[in-house]
């Protein structure tokens, strides 16, 4: 059983909770820093990694500008190599879908390798309904798992945790356990007994993918621990939920993004393992293997003009190691498996604006520094789309109960309407408190001072003085 | 050539003595400069916060001020940032055709302060004086959007009698974020104060940036700490001399 995050504060309240947290500003100031700065020297060994970034935007563009051809042929490959193709539109589709397949088989136990997707779904949740027990095999995961916890970050979803908590957790959680020490290799020790025994007698595995190549029918797995090279190939089902953006058209486009894709999240040249398969191959591994194709606001963020370059991500995690408004409030304020700045259009985009407050409140958890647009490997403007987004939320509340700030917004448009208006406005406001008491005076002075009101403004001086010349 | 300042609403009602400095120093490199009355915000708070009709007005003021010059030159990253790259998706949403081609000719000949200096009047030593020891935050928007790179730090380097030190992570957010401080202001003041921590441990006497916003923010956590540290914009560091 995990937590959820159905129910979520809005962003503001969730993150004021988070950043009392000393331990957690603590864990996730060192883990980000860690991995900033691993990203930042790999990324500089690279000559041609502003090309390189363009490629694999250009690429993703393209696919999914023709989505729909690839994902035929997709499909058609797929099925041709022996593996059976199914369509989900949203979340409790894909879960039915796997809950289908496991219960055709009499299966009630179901290894998984780390995936987004899943998460995003709420797989786990959905098959222990149906009595089929999950059990997540990437260490992190499997900590978030054991502590009845939620992942807070796209690639290590237990940063929030260090090690003495994680030991904590163990001995609670497992079998045996009670001696552990805190000594990284004597933990990862634990979770790799703990996970053997699921391996060798999980009849069935569910994965995500990375990388689905339409033109051989071929999906892709990069990983750092080999769980799930273990789960792709031990168990005799396996079922692979796959967004349907996550199509390439060619196998040689996969050389682009094997090449961003490690570099940019755990700052490694290479990942240690890439699994690919196609379909079935008779006499090894997997004998029935399924492949769910997912939308799940895929097409509702497609046909958005500015936010439809989100579905160009390949999940590195890169800009939230880089935004410094994740380091300090984590992942969980964000309300979703999604975090972070990518989380903060991803989430809008899937579930559409106006849908909740806390979705709404997530293009707002952004001081636009744009660090995030910066590391991106596919070139996310993440802040133009945040900008986009915050016009889609004002757009879906014109016409109703004017608030406060909307009343703010109209009257400095009235203000601002021309410089004479402007220098009246200065003057009434007795030179500027007042512009800042309209931006909020007491947020801002709970921790800092206001600038002194100077006796005239600029615009006063000019004209009283020639510009300077009289 | 025909330039214009671009002060920015919020020099113009809060710290008009940096409108004056830029105004002294291209003086001084013989730039005159016309302040056209009619300019008032360039739109950036309401665009950044989602209210794109409200920045109508704003727009309609800027292109009435600036249209026709061959330079607009502004003391903010951050408002030369907006109408280089905003004011396009403001106009385009107006639905006026007059407006997008107007910003399309004022968007390329806004210049912030650091790019018009090392850009166009091709100079790094303003022959400014300034003996203190500073540190220097580079502003997300002058280092992102705009990429002036190290434009405002060849200048400060030429600047007699000032010791430049390292701030470190320079290059993180102050949290100001226009109206994100008030909307998250928790998250603002946890980076706010890391920033002023990091400009303490410089042990520089001023802390200097080409954005008064971000300024004011990070300057009024140093206030507020008495940490004996004063902000000052690059203008006005770089209008400094002996005789002033």
């Amino acid at each position: 059983m995990t937590g959820t995050f159905v129910g979520m504060p809005k962003f503001p309240v969730a993150a004021r909770e988070a950043l009392a947290d000393t331990q957690l500003r603590r864990n996730l100031a060192h883990a980000t820093a860690t991995i900033r700065d691993k990203r930042a020297r790999v990324v500089a060994e690279v000559e041609n990694w502003e090309e390189l970034r363009l490629a694999g935007a250009a690429i993703k563009d393209a696919a999914l500008a023709s989505l729909d051809e690839h994902l035929v042929r997709l499909e058609e490959r797929l099925t041709a190599a022996g593996a059976t193709v199914r369509w989900a539109r949203d979340a409790e589709e894909a879960c039915a879908i796997v809950a289908e397949v496991a219960q055709a088989h009499g299966i009630d136990e179901v290894v998984k390798v780390k995936s987004m997707v899943t998460q995003e779904i709420g797989l786990n949740e959905a098959l222990e309904a149906q009595g089929i027990a999950a059990w997540e095999t990437d260490l992190a995961e499997l900590i978030v798992q054991l502590g009845d916890d939620l992942p807070s970050h796209i690639l290590v979803p237990a940063i929030h945790r260090n090690r003495a908590e994680i030991r904590e957790i163990f001995r609670r959680r497992m079998d045996g356990a009670e001696d552990l020490t805190d000594e990284p290799a004597v933990l990862a020790g634990a979770a790799r007994a703990h996970l053997r025994a699921k391996f060798l007698s999980a009849r069935m595995a569910v994965s995500g993918a990375n990388f689905a190549v339409a033109e051989t029918g071929t999906l892709v797995v990069v990983e750092s621990e080999g769980n799930g090279r273990m789960c792709l190939t031990l168990p005799e089902v396996l079922v692979s939920v796959v967004g349907i953006e996550k199509v390439v058209p060619t196998w040689e486009d996969l050389d682009v993004f094997l090449r961003l894709l490690p570099r940019s999240s755990t700052g490694e040249r290479m990942n240690p393992y890439t699994s690919t398969w196609t379909g079935v191959t008779p006499g090894d591994g997997p004998q029935e293997v399924v492949v769910v194709l997912l939308d799940n606001g895929r097409t509702r963020a497609l046909a958005d003009q500015v936010g439809r370059q989100a579905l160009r991500c390949i999940r590195c995690s890169a800009c939230l190691n880089s935004c410094p408004v994740y380091e300090r409030v984590g992942g969980h304020a964000y309300g979703s498996v999604y975090p972070g700045p990518i989380g903060a259009i991803l989430n809008p985009l899937l579930k559409g604006v106006g849908v909740d407050e806390q979705v709404d409140s997530l293009p707002y958890a952004s001081s636009l520094c744009g660090a995030c647009f910066e590391v991106c490997p596919v070139r996310i403007d993440i802040p133009s789309v945040l900008v986009d987004l915050r016009s889609q939320v004002v757009d879906a509340h014109r016409g109703g109960i004017p608030s406060r700030e909307s009343v703010a917004m109209k009257g400095a448009a009235a203000t601002f309407s021309s410089g004479k208006r402007l220098g009246l406005a200065e003057r009434a406001a007795r030179l500027g408190t007042g512009v800042a008491a309209r931006f909020g005076a007491s947020a801002w002075t709970g921790a800092r001072d206001l600038p002194r009101a100077p006796r005239e403004s600029f615009r006063a001086w000019w004209r009283r003085t020639d510009g300077g010349r009289s | 050539m025909r330039v214009a300042l671009m002060v920015t609403c919020i020099n113009d009602a809060l710290f008009p003595d940096v409108g004056k400095a830029v105004v002294t120093l291209l003086r001084r490199l013989g730039v005159e400069v016309d302040f056209p009355e009619a300019q008032t915000c360039c739109g950036q708070p309401m665009v950044n916060t989602g209210y794109l009709d409200e920045a109508v007005p704003p727009l309609r003021s800027f292109v009435k001020a600036f249209d026709g010059y061959d330079a607009i030159v502004t003391p903010s990253g951050s408002c030369a940032g907006s109408a280089r790259h905003q004011h396009g998706i403001v106009a385009r949403r107006s639905g006026d055709p007059e407006l997008v081609a107007a910003v399309e000719r004022t968007g390329p000949r806004t210049y912030e302060l650091s790019e018009f200096l090392v850009d166009v009047l091709h100079v790094t030593d303003v022959g400014a004086y300034f003996p203190h020891r500073v540190t220097y935050h580079p502003t997300c928007h002058s280092l992102r959007m705009l990429g002036v790179g190290d434009k405002p730090t060849q200048l400060l380097d030429a600047v007699r009698g000032l010791e430049l030190v390292d701030l470190p992570r320079a290059e993180e957010c102050c949290g100001f974020g226009g109206t994100f401080a008030v909307k998250n202001a928790d998250t603002s003041v946890a980076m706010v104060s890391d920033k002023a921590r990091h400009v303490r441990e410089t042990g520089a006497e001023v802390l200097v940036a080409g954005d008064n916003s971000c300024l004011m923010n990070i300057g009024g956590a140093l206030t507020r700490q008495r940490a004996g540290v004063r902000v000052m914009h690059l203008a006005e560091v770089l209008a400094s001399t002996e005789e002033s």
